[in-house]
This record gives structure tokens, sequence and C-alpha cells, in this order.
């Protein structure tokens, strides 16, 4: 942790977590899950994205007895509770796949990949999954 | 032949080169993250349907469900189970997989 970061009060950087792969086929939507849960004890300001297959991250109603993988989907509504609060979904991502926010299993903002570029810029730090 | 695909058609060409190179009478089981290559509405729901005529297409039911979208399979996709998955080799072999 950086001197800066030590500091009395500390200091809020604007974190962004880039989700692009489905899950359970790869392990980088769980991974992803993994360090912004483990962020999340620092108070920063969090941003979650879903571009791309990681639309399909948050799709309701994943059962997955039966390819013997951990479920972490409800893990995504657990989110709140961490004050991450702020999660994007690209419009261009959902209208390729036929989804629609009624597919996913938590509340979002839908946004262009315009919108998102202009996001991504704001950002400090960018973690791509 | 066999054919079975992994990937998500959004990620990689498998599915796109699988099909291009399935013959007439050939099955293609989608697999894993290859599942959404079964599913309708989708960039990718017309390369698939061409090729329904003559090439059976199935997709591995539990991988569907894993992923929550059982409900979106394009209507013709045989579903099968892992059970399912043994037979189609054992009767269409030899497999080839496109990864």
């Amino acid at each position: 942790m950086s001197d800066e970061m030590m500091d009395e009060g500390g200091v809020v950087k604007k974190f962004m977590y880039v989700n692009r792969k489905a899950p359970h086929g790869t392990i980088y939507a769980l991974e992803s899950l993994e360090v912004v849960l483990i962020a999340a004890a620092f108070d920063q300001d969090v941003s979650l994205v879903f571009v791309d297959d990681g639309v399909y991250q948050l799709m309701k109603e994943q059962k997955t007895d039966g390819i013997e993988v951990k479920n972490f989907s409800p893990t995504y509504r657990a989110l709140e509770m961490y004050d991450i609060e702020k999660l994007y979904v690209e419009k261009e991502s959902l209208d390729a796949r036929g989804l629609t926010t009624d597919d996913l299993l938590v509340p979002v903002e839908v946004m262009s990949a315009a919108e998102m570029a202009d996001l991504m810029a704001q950002q400090d730090v960018v973690l791509s999954f | 032949m066999l054919h079975t695909v992994n990937k998500s058609p959004f990620e990689r060409n498998a599915l796109k080169s699988c099909l291009e190179h399935a013959r007439d009478g050939d099955v293609v089981l989608l697999i894993e993250d290859g599942v959404i290559g079964a599913l309708d509405n989708t960039e990718f729901t017309a390369m698939v349907k061409a090729k329904m005529g003559t090439v059976k297409i199935c997709a591995l039911a539990p991988d569907l469900e894993a992923r929550g979208v059982s409900s979106k399979a394009l209507a013709g996709i045989e579903l099968v189970d892992f059970g399912g998955f043994v037979d189609l080799a054992a009767e269409n072999g030899p497999v080839q997989a496109w990864l």
C-alpha cells in the first residue's frame, strides 16, 4: 500500500473492473468477483462494467449443479451490501445477444459503448477480466 | 463424425469454422461456453440455423442450465445430458474438438 493511501482519511481512487467473459467456461468471472470483494474492504470508488460475453455473468436462474461448479451468481446481488452499487452493462453487448435487463439478476445502468468509453477514461485504475 | 465446440462464438471463430467444415449428416455438439452458439436471437443465430437442415446440432443441457439460458435455446437444437454426450461420441466417431 502506498504512503499516499496510508494518510489519515485515505485517498479514494476510482477503480473499474471490466468483465468480458461468459461465466463457468473459464475462471475469469469468479476471479473478478473475488478481487472486487477483497477490494471492497478498502473503501474505494468501485465500478463494475459488463461488456461482450461478460453480460452473461448476470443472467438470472443460473443452476450449476449439473456441471458441478460453484454458482457464484447470487453474489452479484450481495454487492450492494459492500457498497458496490455502480454496475454498468453495455447496450451493444445486450443487443448482439438478444438480451434485455429483464434477463439480468441485478439492477444495472445500461450505457452505450461511447458512454462506457468515457467512463473508462475517468478511472484511476482499470482491471480487466 | 462428431464435432464439439466449447467456445462462445462471440469469443472465438471455432463455431464458424466447425460449421464450415461439417459435412452433411455430421453432428455438432455445443458444450461449455460453446452453448452460447445454441441461443436464439443472437448475432450468430442465423449462421447456426442455416446449417440445421443438413447437420444435427446438439447442446449439453447442464451447460445451458449453468448459464441460465435453457429457455433461450434455439428450437430444433437437441439437448443432451452427459450420458447423451457419450452416446453421440460412441455412435458418431471420430470426434473433432474445435477449441
